[in-house]
């Protein structure tokens, strides 16, 4: 009972992970019906800036640690919007109205290029970074297992929810997500309707991106440790996850999130650390096999 | 021109805040593990400075560049270029080993197990219109099964050679079955998370596949029992036809045997494009609605394009395993798939002798480049960008009728569909 | 009076809450052109993808009386079974054909069943062996039949996408009679048609049902129904509203209601009167 309480603890924390990447992938998707390949690597980006952040913020004395990772949650989700809009404009405008598999190519070359150049420029190590917010409190004890819950699970959820929030208030409330559901719908209609369309996909790229570079922060923050290779194994496991619920819905994106990263905890946790990347993935084949649009996907009637 | 220098100047900024912390702070592992930063301020400002001059010149160009009117017969020339080449590929192909050249061989090994993934991808995802991203566990399955058989029964390389392509294809149906009526981008991620699996069950499964040690020792071919050892016994190639053993024979006939297969490979699907099956596989990519209305049963039809696709796969596998002597589960990463995927898509969806092109340009380009190390791949992944954004339709685009009463014309690619399972 | 080929019984057809077809009856007997009309909206395209199979019907039964005596049962058979077994072909009402194929193509696809059997003499045909060769000759002469009678011959070698939107609609029915069918289904042929060209479908649809296919067809202009059909269905709002012979249909007090959108048919009796 202990055992499975503390596993329900991790998978909700790594799924909240999976889930801000996740909102990404679902909100490109939804617009301009790529999957955005390179966006893994914009989470790896995001963590890579956020270490140079905080351990900048340190050389330069800042220690305070609520300050130092509010300053790095800005600069990186900043920086990393800048490499989602540039992105977007570099290697996906072009395309746009293209043949479907072009850009599914360019964003794979995308992504190639991102994981090689944070090789290049920051090193193949892992960088390690030193437990900020340490500590937690006990939740009970059972049999000598103690069921912790950290001040950084938290954190992360905390700041997950917060963030989810603001952006569903976006999405559903502002004109900006007005524009972006137009897009999604009807993209030429919506452009004759005098919205700019392409600002209004270049800030769906900004908002996926910036969102992503938050998961990177909460990543690096959680496990102490990346490398550029990081990007991609999140990346797929965020995509499964906006697959899983139904790409295109937000909530759908958070709820794959948490799936994935509780069947990850538990299989880990009861099974074999091993196959956990086999248990989610054969998950996720098993509930497109019997729900083909996702859990909270559309089911769309064909139309003859 | 102040124009041009505002634009220039943004672009700067842009290239400021993307490189700077990424380039200029580069974090450096200290003593004792602690990190420090270490800033490399003119490296940032030289692509600054280069990103401002390139884009300068490139805003400038394209104010004085006078609009060009488009061919409007660049679609058939092309189509008399693919006529030239092939039959030009061909006999180069069939003479680069005459040049004796080890390394230049070597590369043409490479190149053509490219090719032949090339065109056993192009079924699926070119004929058919299924996006497959895992292709690579197809290629997996097949150098497994040689390997394991080999060394488990002790079956030669030509006995192992099909099973490991029934095999492939055997999985391609068990895969299939169930999720080919999954449709467009939901199929893709089905696809890649089987090929991770396959991946993984590979890397795990210590006492079966050797886990991330791999399998060592995997016999090489023969010809008809002739070895290609460098002894000069008579059950050697050398020995045999009395000739100086050495190296470079093994490599040719490896490259010949791996031609041979890429030339039934393109062989087989090329005539199964004549065919109904191929021709329905086409019909599906373009309407799968109108399919169903005409009566053909579009499961099968997927099924055959994913099987066959996968045998070919499976094909290349075995093919690599006794190449390479030895297999583990790193050769068999999405990367590949990736790669194999942009040989299809780069040469021209459903064009053989686009992905023959697109795979010589993209594999040998890369061996060019091979003295970059780690900038190799920055540059293929940059190049893909690039080459996708000039010519997102493939190198070679449009198709040939398969049947015509007449003189088959050739159709445009705007005319076609790419598919949308 | 002729024997019937289609019974429709009680069909339903509900999407979530919304009852899109409701308990329609009709037939369809062999040499008619039988027309379903109806106002947008009524449930006509619903009814037809119902009977090729592309919807599952949530209610009543679509028995295919075939010639040799055996019933076929329609209703949640897979579309491509119904149209092999049943030989039920359809066109669509936003064109469907293979683009990027030409025109010959697309008439060969049609006939895949019969060039290729099964996949084992698929594959075999790879190495020559079977007698796919014969097949494949046959097939080509019966698409240059329906190419001459659709008037496009001179194009075969032309991608189907290149065509005007008229030859278009002519292709589909071709490709669909390739198939062999006992029953057309036709959902609005003459839309989009200059009159020149619909007179051209009229004519062609009435050689077909001459030639011993029924033909069941969904169609907005009533000039081409009324002058071709043997027999009309009215639906509106997924109901059946009338059956009859386009005489009867035109003198019914409740169709002239459907289509005006009048609440009480005495006041359209006076309107009419």
């Amino acid at each position: 009972m202990a055992y499975a309480l503390q596993q329900l603890i991790n998978g909700i924390t790594l799924g909240m992970i999976y889930g801000l990447i996740a909102v990404g992938y679902t909100m490109v998707y939804g617009i301009i019906g790529m999957i955005n390949f390179a966006h893994g690597d914009v989470f790896m980006i995001g963590a890579f800036l956020s270490l140079i952040a905080l351990t900048g913020l340190g050389m330069l004395g800042i220690t305070y640690v609520p300050l130092a990772l509010f300053l790095t949650l800005i600069f990186a989700a900043g920086i990393a919007a800048l490499y989602g809009w540039t992105i977007e404009r570099v290697a996906y405008r072009p395309l746009r109205g293209s043949f479907r598999l072009a850009p599914l190519i360019s964003a794979i070359g995308m992504s190639i290029a991102l994981q090689n150049f944070a090789q290049v420029a920051q090193g193949a190590r892992d960088k390690n970074l030193p437990e900020l917010i340490p500590g937690g409190f006990k939740i009970f004890e059972e049999n000598g297992f103690v069921v912790q819950l950290s001040w950084m699970q938290i954190v992360i959820t905390v700041v997950t929810v917060a963030l989810l929030g603001l952006f569903t208030w976006l999405v559903t409330k502002t004109s900006l997500g007005r524009a972006m559901r137009a897009c999604e719908q009807d993209m030429k209609m919506t452009s004759l309707l005098g919205i700019d369309v392409n600002r209004t996909i270049g800030l769906t790229f900004v908002i996926g991106a910036a969102l992503a570079a938050v998961a990177g922060l909460l990543f690096l923050l959680y496990y102490g440790s990346i490398n550029f290779y990081i990007g991609f194994n999140a990346g797929v496991k965020a995509f499964t996850a906006a697959v899983l619920g139904g790409v295109g819905s937000l909530p759908g994106a958070v709820i794959g999130g948490l799936a994935i990263g509780l069947i990850e905890a538990f299989w880990s946790g009861y099974a074999s650390v091993e196959y956990k990347d086999v248990a989610a993935f054969s998950v996720l084949i098993v509930v497109l096999i019997f729900m083909p649009t996702g859990l909270l996907g559309r089911a769309d009637v064909e139309k003859v | 021109m102040i124009k041009a220098l505002k634009d220039a100047g943004i672009s700067a900024l842009i290239a400021l805040g993307i490189f700077g912390a990424m380039v200029g702070l580069p974090s450096v592992v200290g003593e004792g593990g602690k990190l420090s930063l270490d800033p490399q301020p003119w490296t940032v400002a030289i692509i600054v400075a280069v990103v401002f001059i390139g884009r300068l010149g490139m805003v400038l160009w394209q104010a004085n560049r006078k609009p060009r009117v488009k061919a409007k017969s660049a679609a058939h020339s092309k189509y008399t270029i693919s006529n030239v080449a092939g039959p030009l590929l061909l006999i180069v192909a069939v003479v680069l080993p005459m040049a004796g050249d080890r390394y230049l061989i070597d590369v043409g090994v490479l190149v053509m197990t490219y090719v032949m993934l090339g065109w056993g991808l192009n079924i699926v995802v070119g004929l058919a219109g299924l996006l497959d991203l895992g292709y690579v566990a197809f290629y997996a399955v097949g150098a497994y099964s040689y390997a394991l058989l080999a060394q488990t029964f002790g079956l030669g390389f030509w006995t192992c050679l099909p099973l490991a392509g029934l095999l492939a294809a055997f999985w391609g149906m068990l895969l299939g079955f169930p999720v080919l009526r999954l449709r467009g981008d939901y199929l893709a991620i089905v696809t890649l998370a089987f090929g991770e699996i396959i991946r993984v069950v590979l890397l795990n499964w210590t006492q079966l596949t050797g886990g991330p040690n791999g399998i060592s020792g995997i016999p090489r071919p023969t010809l008809f029992g002739l070895k290609f050892t460098l002894g000069d016994g008579p059950d050697t190639f050398a020995g045999f036809f009395h000739l100086t053993p050495s190296v470079t024979y093994r490599v040719a006939f490896l490259y010949y045997v791996i031609f041979g297969l890429a030339l039934l490979t393109n062989w087989v699907s090329s005539r199964l494009r004549r065919l109904p099956l191929g021709r329905a596989w086409e019909a599906l990519r373009e309407d799968e609605i109108a399919c169903r209305a005409l009566g053909i049963n579009v499961t099968t039809t997927k099924l055959t394009a994913f099987a066959i696709g996968a045998c070919f796969g499976g094909f290349a596998g075995a093919f690599f395993a006794t190449r390479q002597a030895f297999i583990s589960p790193e050769s068999f990463t999405f990367i590949e798939s990736a790669i194999v995927l942009a040989v299809v898509v780069l040469g021209g969806l459903g064009s053989q002798i686009g992905v023959a092109l697109a795979a010589i340009v993209m594999i040998g380009g890369g061996e060019v480049f091979r003295d970059f190390n780690e900038y190799r791949m920055l540059i293929f992944g940059l190049a893909l960008v690039v080459v996708m954004v000039v010519r997102p339709r493939g190198l070679v685009s449009g198709r040939t009728p398969s049947v015509s009463l007449g003189k088959g014309v050739h159709i445009a690619a705007d005319m076609m569909s790419q598919g949308h399972g | 009076m002729a024997e019937v080929l289609l019974s429709v019984d009680r069909l339903t057809m509900r999407f979530g809450g919304l009852l899109a077809v409701n308990a329609v009856s009709f037939e369809v007997r062999a040499g008619d052109i039988t027309a379903l009309i109806g106002p947008n909206g009524a449930g006509k395209t619903t009814v037809f993808n119902c009977i090729t199979g592309f919807y599952k019907p949530t209610g009543g039964r679509i028995i295919m009386h075939r010639p040799n005596g055996g019933d076929l049962e329609l209703a949640g058979m897979p579309g491509f079974l119904i149209n092999q077994r049943a030989k039920v072909a359809r066109t669509f009402q936003n064109i469907r054909l293979f683009a990027g194929m030409t025109v010959l193509e697309n008439l060969m696809v049609a006939q895949h069943n019969t060039v290729m059997p099964n996949v084992a003499r698929g594959l075999l045909a790879v190495f020559g062996l079977g007698n796919f060769r014969h097949l494949e000759a046959a097939a080509i002469e019966k698409a240059r039949h329906w190419l001459d009678r659709v008037g496009l011959i001179e194009r075969a070698d032309e991608p189907a996408g290149s065509l005007p939107y008229g030859a278009q609609r002519r292709l589909e029915i071709a490709r669909a009679m390739c198939t062999d069918p006992r029953i057309l289904c036709l959902d609005e042929p003459a839309a989009g048609l200059n009159p020149r060209e619909s007179d051209e479908l009229s004519a062609l649809l009435m050689s077909i049902r001459d030639d011993g296919c029924a033909v069941l067809l969904i169609e907005h202009d009533m000039g081409v129904v009324m002058r071709i059909s043997d027999h009309v269905i009215v639906l509106d709002h997924g109901v059946g509203l009338a059956d009859g012979t386009p005489t009867e249909i035109k003198a019914n007090k409740h169709v002239i209601a459907a289509y005006l959108g009048e609440e009480d048919p005495e006041d359209i009796a006076e309107i009419v009167a």
